[in-house]
């Protein structure tokens, strides 16, 4: 009950953010671009439009999901209601998982109004919608839940700025962390290639819910690979939320 | 009598600088609190009120003491349900009317309804906001906010209420509204703490008054025993009378279009005083005796330290 409260509000002040609605306005355009670049194209246009727009859906989300988080907890503490907030009968783990599902909602809107307009643009080109992109939808989604709370997790001690400059570089570094897979199949074993391993089981690989070539491309996906990547995404966000709900804990509200 | 609320020994620091430095706010405050009194906390700025209000609700955590609220220990959710707080400066989510904010509170207090509108309309009324319930709270002046902070405050009627400077920047019309609502609370048997640097404040409502000064509590207990009856001086408002002539008699502090202000120590100097008055044909405007102030009490203490 006070985490759906929190998170309601949280969903209130969210979508007040003039920044979200100019993010989805330029993903929207970024979309209709697609029809434009898939004009210019030879070959298959439509690879085109759905490359693409997935991309755009991906970035756009992203960045939403590291702009909002990286603001909304640090402005309450700077505007200091969380102090009344947290003289309530409430624990604080309770305001991050408030903070984390409210923040969530806001980014599901917002993912699910930037595929209208996806689908809408695919769905003038060819006349019939690809359900089957949605798969890759989804998974942007989880990716962008794991953005978020890794977010509200550099929010807790840091200021704005440099908690998107944190939550970028873990957005980027997890994309290039699989050649770190690939250096591992050539090193030769010893200290080096245990540090490497090391340092692959602990950096996150955002890769595991890139399924836009497979998708696009209609190439077939292992069902493993969904369950695989699904439970990774559900574990490395909630990871990432204890380890926010803990720094958080034993902060002083000055 | 029954404990509100019991710290002892509350110790707290913070670490500042870039090279982090061990700066001591509080240093063993110990008091207590008794059920249904005002209790006043004073102290100059900085003095460590605020952190000890909020080490209160475990906003802070304590580097060593004990806290409890009602028997519970302070973080617990049953000492959080039987308290309500004001900050000082109370800022809420502007984007909110009055209504919304305190139903989004009430969601929060596991003893109210959510969407209890009923309610919310009378906490509003109490506070004297009932025409503004449908108002963002961007909107609201210092003094709305102050009173729909109070209304956040009781909104679970808690039975202890902390509040922080809640005269503070108030125009005088504003601190004797809120002065009544306190003396209310009183009444209908809540316990408050008031933290204040605002001694006037603290003299008309409080029972019982702890200062605190350096991050120590110097002096506590009820006001009528900190404070003498006995008679300080008396101020003496004249004219007619030439300065020099009073000068062996009392101590000039003003002289204001003729009238001259002075402090008497003694009696005997002030049956003088009038005598020679008498014999100049002047004007008496007043005689004034003082007894000692709280700000007397506390400005010396707080010298002291």
């Amino acid at each position: 009950m006070k985490i759906k409260a929190i998170a309601f509000n949280t969903f209130k002040e969210a979508i007040r953010d003039r920044i979200l609605y100019l993010l989805l306005f330029f993903a929207a355009v970024c979309i209709v671009f697609s029809r434009i670049l898939a004009l210019l194209t030879v070959g298959n246009k439509v690879k085109i439009i759905k490359d693409v727009g997935l991309a755009s859906l991906s970035f756009f989300g992203v960045l939403m999901a590291i702009l909002m988080g990286t603001g909304l907890v640090y402005k309450e503490i700077d505007k200091k209601t969380i102090c009344t907030l947290l003289s309530k009968p409430v624990r604080r783990y309770q305001f991050i998982l408030g903070k984390f599902f409210g923040l969530i909602l806001t980014l599901f809107i917002m993912l699910s109004l930037m595929s209208l307009v996806f689908l809408g643009v695919v769905f003038f080109h060819t006349f019939s919608i690809p359900w089957e992109i949605m798969i890759s939808v989804a998974f942007i989604f989880l990716e962008m839940c794991l953005i978020t709370s890794v977010a509200i997790l550099f929010s807790c001690f840091s200021t704005p700025i440099l908690s998107s400059i944190f939550s970028l570089s873990f957005y980027l570094i997890g994309h290039f962390s699989w050649s770190l897979e690939t250096i591992l199949k050539k090193m030769k074993p010893g200290v080096g290639k245990t540090l490497v391993q090391i340092l692959y089981t602990f950096l996150p690989d955002l890769e595991n819910f890139n399924f836009k070539t497979e998708v696009v491309h209609h190439l077939s996906i292992p069902p493993q690979s969904y369950f695989y990547s699904t439970a990774y995404g559900i574990f490395y966000t909630g990871f990432v939320l204890l380890i926010a709900i803990l720094i958080f804990k034993k902060r002083d509200f000055v | 009598m029954e404990t509100a609320l019991k710290i002892a020994d509350l110790h707290k620091s913070f670490q500042t600088g870039f090279i982090p430095k061990k700066k001591k706010i509080l240093k063993g405050i110990t008091l207590e609190v008794g059920k249904g009194e005002i209790f006043g906390y004073l102290g100059p700025n900085g003095a460590g009120k605020t952190t000890t209000l909020k080490c209160i609700l475990g906003l802070i955590h304590p580097d060593k003491g004990e806290i409890e609220v009602w028997d519970h220990p302070y973080f617990s959710l049953k000492a959080k349900e039987k308290t309500g707080y004001l900050p000082e400066n109370p800022y809420f989510y502007d984007y909110l009317t009055a209504s919304e904010f305190l139903d989004f509170y009430s969601q929060l207090c596991p003893n109210l309804k959510p969407h209890n509108f009923k309610k919310i309309n009378t906490l509003l009324k109490i506070v004297g906001l009932e025409e503004a319930s449908h108002l963002q709270l961007r909107k609201f002046s210092r003094g709305m906010l102050q009173r729909v902070g109070l209304a956040q405050a009781i909104l679970n009627d808690p039975s202890l209420v902390l509040l922080d400077e809640p005269l503070g920047g108030l125009d005088p019309i504003g601190r004797k509204e809120i002065r009544d609502i306190i003396l209310r609370f009183k009444e209908e048997g809540k316990t408050v703490f008031l933290c204040s640097h605002i001694i006037q404040d603290i003299e008309m409502i409080c029972d019982k008054v702890a200062i605190l000064g350096n991050g120590q509590i110097i002096n506590q207990g009820k006001l009528q025993d900190l404070i003498s009856e006995k008679i300080q001086f008396t101020e003496v408002a004249l004219s007619g009378v030439s300065p020099k002539e009073l000068e062996e008699l009392g101590e000039i502090y003003s002289i204001h279009r003729g009238r001259i202000f002075l402090k008497v120590f003694e009696e005997e100097k002030k049956r003088k005083i009038i005598q020679l008055v008498q014999s100049r044909k002047g004007t008496l405007h007043s005689l004034t005796p003082r007894t000692e102030t709280l700000e007397d009490l506390f400005v010396g203490m707080v010298k002291q330290t």
